[in-house]
């Protein structure tokens, strides 16, 4: 028994001099997601997918009317199968949410992505600088901010006419400035961390210092915000093209298809809701995804977000 | 006579699941039994798990965790199986929890009073007038100021001490059958801490209450704790009485502890000063410096925190900077970091002016002069590995590249004694300790003369601080880097510094070699720190508390001022009329050490000599006459 104890008591302390201290930390964690997050990186994989190949797998043409009458349910005839039905011209309900993928997806994607390299370059530059020159860019993005978005982007698509570029410039410039916001904010918290501080006293520069100590540390908290703005940015273009003021016709797009087929669901057509819920898979995939990777990455990131 | 039996705690197991699902234990079949009317004390370092114990007591365990076995039974009712309905009927009446910090736990929109009797009346244990009469007898008790008034007033309107003090209040009103007790004086300065241990102790008694004490401190527990627990990696290392444990501690692990207890600041601990490194030119001088923040204005500072410092930091050498919090002991070191430009003062490196303003500095200045930040977690960036954190000041200042610098990281990394492999790690995959010297390793790598130390070791458990001061002794032995070393705990300071400077309020009250300043005659601010660091005796507290100087020092804040001697309403040997008008005048006494003080050494060292008597009696004689007057 006492031989017992003081084996133990030797165990202890041979363990205090190996560490001289504590044991390690446990290793860093992978972000593993649960089946809901992966069964929604699968479809929001399967859409960009559809966006790269979805023309050359569509059975027909976006604009070709082969269906046999407009708001048709699913049927065959000569031309081939209508999986979905047909929309109110008679064009095949599925091969346009193909084709529309690309467009809704793919402008969306290009708004986010200019969205984010305008509002962190200034945001950061404007948490690094401070002063007047955030005073300067903060108030100006207040002003964009302080305007309803839809109401900016029709009087922007008003006065230069609906494309495809102006959809995309107007979208990002909106989104730019709540990018901003965060990008600075995120700038401002880690400006006051000791290891800034700590460059800051060695004589690091200015973009040293963005480059090495705030960018990495703002990189994942500003990914997940991505994915965020990517669903408003889609929202948004699919409410413009509702509106009759964003992708043009023939050209299809998911929000356009919706305000096309309105009248369909009277007839009980399903025309309507197919491209709906397309945007829904979409946008709630990436929502799921957000939930899931803030989750795991111990929650905070979301209490940032806001 | 056996107490009564209030928590027995049987072979108790707690465990946790990690993401992989596998099972951890944290707590590994822990038994201890708490009677009524007594202190039981759970010591440990930081991973011992007692914390997680100690919340068993209120049938909690923090997410992630889960009981895997065993027994706490509270009157004898198992907390472990209780249903969760009932909890509500036992935490904030039965069983009362407070808090670490009482800062985050008060809520800075609702006043004081509501809070302490919230739980009271939330549990029908009494009616807001019986709680309320209640809460003012607890303050009474707890020696609050103006007890009646103190419930009206909002937590940001009371000192940090004090909102301690009403925590136990809130704690006790209620009347619970046991308090948990969570490190409650550990964020507080010394002076501090030991007005709350007092309060603590005289309510404990006065209203006979159960309670567990955890902390790192075995000091603390000496005062407070009837019965000692002793906890390592989640198992019970040793228990016994207080007296069993801190008179005679039988196990390896516990000596091991007591031996990385501060030790009582007095002269003779501090190393001897490597002569080698001795050069005519003081690294690091600092004259007449006055700063502070907002706008300058003609040479004075919209907020002035430090005034007139004049200190010398000589090559190879170790300063020790002491003063509660707010004395502006971490401005003192962003001023000489170039971080915050002085308002006026010069600042000097080997007897070279130095630019206020870090960025009119040149790089091989800067490189001399390396500031350490205080907690590591926040000074190491999370997203680089070890290696290019200690890497950048190679490349920055030396130009070093590729294998170069590696060999040289590595040899760095050897030189804190961490193994070559640490390079690739995260700072996240490091303890914190091990942090704290990569944290020194990045200021090592710059090669600097002059590595200025803030708080290094305050964050860290006692005997990894201890490891820290001996790293850190033994580099200044190895490289002749000097140091400027600031602390809030003098016996720390005493231990590894060659020359202390005592600020009080931004003003330098008393400097020179440890030594001097560690022996009469005092300051009677430093008397009051060197009294108020705990003693690991039981009966300290009720000696200390005799002492005059305390009854009028503690429970202060401290306060900035212009003129006079800021010390003057905490000093119990303040001149009215003169103190608190007339800036004290500097005495000069041997080997440079210097005092600020209206008192005479005549009258400073009378004045060690009656605290003396009152401590020992007459047989013990107080002060050498041998000792230093002024010249």
């Amino acid at each position: 028994m006492n031989e017992n104890k003081s084996t133990k008591e030797e165990a202890v302390l041979a363990e205090l001099d190996a560490f001289a201290e504590l044991p390690d930390a446990p290793p860093k964690r992978r972000i593993k997601l649960s089946w809901v997050g992966k069964l929604s990186v699968a479809v929001v994989a399967f859409w960009l997918v559809m966006c790269v190949i979805g023309p050359s797998i569509a059975p027909f043409h976006e604009m070709d009317m082969d269906g046999d009458d407009g708001f048709m349910d699913a049927h065959s005839n000569e031309y081939g199968t209508f999986h979905l039905g047909t929309d109110y011209l008679g064009r095949d309900t599925l091969s346009r949410i193909i084709f529309g993928a690309r467009n809704t997806i793919g402008i969306s994607l290009a708004s986010t992505i200019l969205a984010y390299l305008m509002g962190i370059t200034l945001g950061i530059l404007a948490a690094v600088k401070g002063g007047w020159i955030d005073m300067g860019i903060s108030r100006i993005n207040d002003a964009i901010l302080a305007l309803p978005t839809i109401m900016l982007g029709l009087i922007a698509i008003a006065w230069l006419g609906s494309s495809i570029p102006v959809l995309i410039g107007t979208a990002s410039i909106i989104y730019a400035s709540s990018v901003f916001r965060i990008a600075r904010a995120l700038g401002q918290d880690i400006m006051v961390q000791d290891f800034v501080e700590a460059a800051k006293a060695r004589g690091e520069g200015v973009w040293w210092i963005i480059r090495s100590e705030v960018l990495p540390n703002a990189a994942m908290p500003l990914a997940t915000d991505f994915g965020l703005r990517l669903v408003f940015v889609v929202l948004f273009i699919s409410s413009l093209s509702f509106l009759g003021l964003g992708v043009q016709p023939p050209a299809s797009d998911w929000g356009s298809m919706v305000r096309e087929n309105l009248q369909g669901l009277t007839y009980g057509s399903y025309a309507a809701i197919w491209p709906a819920f397309a945007i829904a898979t979409f946008t709630i995939a990436i929502n799921l995804i957000v939930d899931d990777v803030s989750a795991k990455s111990g929650g905070s990131l979301a209490k940032k977000m806001v | 006579m056996e107490k009564e039996k209030l928590l027995e705690v049987r072979d108790l197991k707690i465990s946790a699941t990690n993401d992989d699902g596998e099972i951890i234990p944290i707590v590994k079949g822990v038994t201890f039994d708490v009677h009524k009317g007594e202190v039981v004390a759970l010591i440990g370092e930081s991973g011992s798990g007692k914390t997680t114990i100690s919340l068993a007591s209120l049938a909690y365990t923090k997410p992630g965790l889960h009981f895997a076995g065993g027994q706490a039974l509270l009157n004898g009712e198992d907390l472990l199986s209780i249903e969760p309905l009932r909890t509500r009927e036992l935490r904030g009446a039965k069983v009362a929890y407070l808090a670490q910090s009482a800062a985050a736990t008060f809520n800075p929109a609702i006043t004081i009073g509501e809070q302490v009797t919230e739980s009271a009346v939330l549990h029908g244990v009494m009616t807001q007038e019986e709680a309320t009469r209640r809460a003012e007898e607890l303050y009474h008790a707890l020696e609050l100021p103006e007890a009646d008034r103190i419930g009206y007033r909002y937590p940001h309107q009371v000192s940090g001490g004090q909102l301690q003090r009403l925590m136990a209040a809130m704690a006790l009103c209620g009347n619970p059958d046991l308090m948990v007790l969570d490190e409650p004086t550990t964020a507080l300065d010394v002076t501090t801490q030991i007005e709350v241990l007092k309060a603590f102790k005289k309510v404990i008694q006065e209203e006979n209450s159960a309670a567990i004490y955890v902390t790192h401190d075995l000091a603390v527990v000496a005062q407070i704790a009837d019965h000692i627990v002793v906890l390592y990696g989640g198992e019970i290392m040793e228990q016994g009485s207080s007296d069993q444990i801190i008179n005679n501690p039988s196990h390896a692990y516990t000596k091991r502890l007591m031996a990385a207890v501060r030790p009582t600041p007095q002269s003779g601990l501090g190393t001897e000063i490597g002569a080698e490194h001795d050069r005519d030119l003081p690294a690091v001088q600092v004259g007449n410096m006055t700063a502070g923040y907002g706008g300058i204005v003609s040479g004075e500072p919209k907020i002035t925190i430090l005034r007139d410092i004049d200190m010398d930091v000589k090559n190879g050498h170790v300063v020790g900077v002491i003063g509660e919090s707010g004395c502006g002991k971490s401005t003192l070191a962003r001023v000489i970091a170039g971080l915050l430009p002085q308002a006026r003062g010069s600042i000097k490196l080997d007897g070279k002016e130095l630019e206020g303003d870090l960025h009119g500095r040149k790089l091989e200045e800067l490189q001399k002069i390396q500031f350490v930040f205080q907690m590591a977690d926040t000074a190491l960036n999370p997203k680089q590995v070890i290696g290019d954190i200690i890497g950048r000041p190679l490349e920055f200042y030396h130009g070093l590249k590729g294998r170069q610098k590696h060999a040289k990281v590595v040899e760095i990394l050897e030189m804190v004694e961490l193994p070559a492999d640490f390079a690739t790690r995260y700072p996240m995959e490091l303890s914190g300790g091990q942090k704290q010297r990569i944290n020194m390793a990045r200021s090592l790598a710059a090669n600097p003369e002059v590595m200025l130390c803030d708080e290094v070791t305050s964050a860290l458990d006692s005997i990894v601080g201890a490891n820290v001061i001996k790293l850190l002794t033994s580099l200044r032995d190895r490289t002749g880097v000097s140091f400027v070393f600031i602390s809030h705990d003098l016996s720390t300071v005493a231990s590894f510094a060659d020359e202390i400077v005592v600020l009080y309020a931004g003003r330098v009250v008393e400097q020179g070699p440890t030594n001097e300043v560690l022996d009469p005659p005092f300051h009677p601010y430093t008397r009051l720190l060197i009294s108020s660091v705990p003693e690991l005796r039981i009966g300290w507290l009720e000696e200390t508390m005799q002492k005059r100087e305390m009854a009028v020092g503690i429970a202060k804040d401290v306060e900035i001022t212009a003129v006079g001697c800021p010390f003057f309403n905490r000093c119990p040997m303040g001149i009215e009329g003169k103190c608190e008008q007339e800036s004290p005048p500097v005495r000069n006494l041997e080997d440079g050490h210097q005092i600020s003080c209206h008192r005479t050494i005549e009258e400073l060292n009378q004045a060690e000599m009656e605290i003396q008597q009152v401590l020992h009696g007459y047989e013990k004689p107080g002060v050498d006459d041998s000792h230093p007057t002024a010249h």
